[in-house]
């Protein structure tokens, strides 16, 4: 009868926590599969350890009000005796082990693949400052700055009056865009001028420090054009909430046009680069033209 | 015993009054007040940081503060939590229960006792003061990550000098309570018939000797290389910044640990009382918390990920992690059969009890999910860490610490708090805690990154969500103050056993316990303890 009792209540509430989880899952936002096999493994990885937990959670969370439910001094509950169980306790450390291992293992088949940098069509070095960042196309020899567009500058200051829903893209918006080309294996050289950032775009499936004196590696590969948005990640400062970073990948053949472009403007970029460093909008303004 | 002698003809002196007798003084119980209440003030300056800080980030724009003062506050508002409110909370509880629970007549080291305790107003005076100094409190986040930490005025000096002080408070108290566990046991108190609160303070203890001194190391290494010209971590001096996260995290992740191990001590004494059952498998309950000691010294770089380490290591520390998840699980799933088949009754420690359970582990769940390194190259530094450590550090330490702290107010004051409030200061805080921290879940997925004072309006909603469900926890934390002043002024008499199912030395002396309790040891067996484990 106790058993029948405990099965019946269970599945009740397994029912209703159930139902809350699912809820919470549908009200929410969740992370985005983003645009490279990168950050399409990521997502994958996050549903499956994000799953693996929540039928876990759902199955001590109803076992616990079950418990709560049933076993209250209220329903005239006892007090059984009992206080050890070795069968118990084996399967509830064996279980787990063997659950954690099938997480680890995709897990770090991903984690190899990411740390992968060989075979590079591209290299793009990024340099964080305070508080921007600059991206040189080593091959290319081109090379500009990259700060919080106007508009946004103008809406954050302190009672600016400018209401961000105003303003595209309020925060996520900079002056010279990091243009890429699809489908090309790219290798990101990350270090600092300053202090420790860290360049992140969600949709890329990874961030990484910007450390001053070390250069980091990673590497994508975005499989459809579009403006990806990212911010710095690493707190920098005063302004470390408003150094963005925009990606905008282009078909190959449009970026080597990019590319063609700019390099047609060499001797500019040139004098712009070696100009001594400055206030950020004087930079980028040198760098706009 | 000479300090038992000692106590025994302090009875017969006159007693300091006023300031002198909380200055002076060398009792147990005495100073654990001196620290809770300490920690309750704290718990109040900390929380009206997060009000502003939540106040700000009510929505896009900035309306109220400059960015540089948010990062004041942030920085402020985590080193007041977590060395003002959350580390004193539990050594006051430790101070006031275990020597009351293993059968004790004081602390080992009295004198300690106070200069430990004495220290904290001074640290935290001088902590606090660098807000009204004119290069400003700290802006680099609790973590103090150089370059960026170095670039600030000459009050990092006065911040480095109170962290000195809070570890050496720290390192002191852990002593005592050593010395006190290993030294002060009444007879038939063998290790294995200790309460589980005071196993897990004892390895907490072990743990703050391990890494108090090694957070020394890394600020005067800070400090030095602010005003000596030392190139510990800059790169241009041939140092590396990256060191100082290793040093930093080789604290830091013990450091989490030490707030959290006592909090299962306190839940493993009140889940048994209030099931009216003894605790489910103690013994494996005590080798768990030794090994997830054990792990917490070779994780710190789960903290750090994204630096750039070599393949070897990021799976290394991504292994070592997960493992945690098997001693925690086998806690969780401990407690969750001690209250099988028991006789429950649900009063407020209950109620937080059952509450620290759920919200505890979803933040252990989160926690997995960010041990899973390339996933946590997505969460790390994000709204999603934010809110996976405030469900193990607020639903988790802090529930655990007024689940504590309403388990033995009867004991301390001799009153009853009034349990209709404290049924609505849990509910109003369960209910908002939730509201404030579920929804930084979805802000981190979305892509917000944490310590960011103004931010893109598709995260405005959520972020209103969570104010409102910010400025709702903090009002009811002044509930939680009313509480505690109203039980101690008057209420109830609590008898000595103040729960019907409670176990344990503590409930054999007089509510409210007298000045000096176990003058003359106990004798104790199994009949009295809280805990059995047939095995044992």
């Amino acid at each position: 009868m106790n058993r029948t009792n405990e099965l019946i209540v269970g599945l009740a509430v397994v029912a209703v926590v159930t139902v809350i989880t699912w809820g919470l899952f549908a009200v929410g936002d969740n992370m985005a599969p983003g645009v490279t096999p990168f950050s399409r493994d990521v997502y994958q990885l996050h549903m499956i350890v994000l799953g693996i937990v929540t039928v876990i959670g759902i199955l001590v969370f109803g076992a616990m009000f079950t418990s709560i439910y049933l076993h209250r001094k209220s329903r005239g509950a006892e007090a059984a005796g009992f206080t050890h169980s070795t069968k118990a306790e084996i399967i509830w450390t064996v279980i787990p082990i063997l659950i954690l291992v099938s997480m680890a293992v995709p897990a770090t088949r991903v984690l190899i693949d990411m740390e992968d940098t060989s075979g590079a069509e591209l290299d793009i070095k990024v340099t964080g400052y305070q508080w921007l960042w600059q991206y040189e196309y080593l091959d290319e020899g081109i090379s500009f700055y990259s700060a919080l567009d106007r508009d946004s500058n103008a809406a954050r200051q302190v009672k600016s009056g400018i209401s961000p829903t105003e303003v595209d893209n309020y925060l996520l918006e900079v002056d010279n865009r990091l243009i890429v080309p699809t489908n090309t294996r790219i290798r990101f050289l990350l270090t600092s001028a300053d202090v420790i950032h860290s360049w992140w775009v969600p949709a890329l499936g990874w961030k990484r420090d910007a450390i001053p004196g070390m250069v980091n590696e990673a590497w994508t590969l975005i499989e459809e054009p579009g403006v990806y948005r990212g911010q710095c990640a690493e707190l920098c400062g005063k302004d470390h909430g408003f150094m963005p970073v925009v990606v905008e990948a282009v078909p190959p053949e449009e970026f080597r046009a990019w590319v063609a472009n700019r390099k047609s403007d060499r001797t500019a970029e040139v004098t712009a680069t070696s100009a001594p460093a400055g206030d950020a909008d004087v930079r980028s303004t040198v760098m706009n033209r | 015993m000479t300090d038992t002698t000692l106590h025994t003809d302090e009875h017969h002196h006159a007693r300091p009054k006023g300031l002198a007798r909380w200055l002076f003084t060398t009792n147990h119980k005495e100073i654990g007040t001196l620290y809770l209440v300490f920690s309750l003030m704290m718990f109040i300056v900390g929380g009206a940081m997060a009000m502003i800080i939540r106040a700000e980030l009510f929505q896009p724009g900035l309306q109220l503060v400059d960015p540089e003062f948010f990062n004041q506050m942030t920085t402020m508002h985590a080193l007041v939590m977590i060395f003002g409110a959350v580390m004193p909370a539990f050594v006051g509880l430790a101070n006031w229960m275990v020597p009351m629970m293993i059968g004790g007549p004081d602390m080992a080291l009295p004198r300690m006792n106070n200069w430990s305790f004495w220290l904290l107003p001074f640290a935290f005076v001088i902590l606090l003061s660098t807000l009204f100094m004119p290069s400003g409190a700290p802006a680099s986040g609790w973590t103090l990550y150089p370059p960026l930490s170095l670039q600030g005025g000459n009050s990092f000096a006065f911040v480095i000098f109170a962290i000195h002080l809070m570890g050496i408070s720290s390192i002191m108290g852990a002593i005592n309570i050593i010395a006190t566990i290993l030294n002060l046991r009444a007879p038939g108190m063998t290790l294995l018939r200790m309460p589980l609160f005071v196993w897990t303070w004892l390895i907490t203890a072990f743990l703050l000797i391990a890494v108090m001194p090694v957070l020394a190391g890394a600020v005067t290494m800070l400090l030095t290389d602010r005003y000596f010209d030392t190139s510990f971590f800059n790169a241009a001096g041939g140092g590396d910044p990256v060191m100082y996260q290793h040093i930093f995290w080789f604290f830091g992740h013990p450091e989490v640990y030490i707030m959290i191990l006592p909090a299962f001590g306190i839940i493993s004494e009140i889940i048994p009382t209030f099931a009216r059952k003894r605790l489910f498998g103690y013994t494996s309950m005590v080798y768990a918390t030794a090994s997830i000691a054990f792990l917490s010294f070779i994780v710190w770089a789960h903290h750090m990920f994204t630096v750039g380490m070599p393949l070897g290591g990021e799976l290394f520390f991504m292994y070592a992690t997960m493992v945690i998840a098997v001693p925690t699980g086998i806690k969780v799933f401990n407690w969750i059969s001690t209250m099988w088949r028991g006789s429950m009754t649900f009063e407020t420690p209950m109620l937080f009890a059952i509450a620290f359970v759920v919200l505890f582990t979803i933040g252990g769940f989160s926690g997995l999910m960010l041990a899973i390194v390339p996933a946590d190259f997505q969460y790390h530094d994000t709204y999603f860490v934010v809110a996976h450590f405030h469900y193990v550090l607020v639903t988790g330490a802090v529930f655990a610490i007024m689940a504590g702290a309403y388990y033995w107010l009867p004991k301390w004051t001799g009153h009853m708090y009034d349990e209709r409030l404290g049924k609505i200061h849990f509910w109003w805080s369960t209910i908002a805690v939730n509201v404030l921290f579920f929804p930084q879940h979805y802000l981190g997925l979305a892509g917000m990154p944490r310590r960011i004072p103004d931010y893109s309006v598709q995260f405005a909603d959520w972020n209103m969500v969570s104010s409102i469900g910010g400025f709702a926890f903090g009002l009811a934390q002044l509930l939680f103050a009313w509480i505690v002043i109203k039980c101690v002024r008057g209420g109830e008499q609590a008898p000595a056993r103040v729960w019907e199912g409670a176990r344990g030395l503590e409930w054999t002396v007089p509510s409210p316990a007298p000045l000096h309790t176990f003058d003359e040891p106990p004798q104790v067996d199994d009949s009295v303890t809280a805990h059995k484990d047939q095995l044992a």
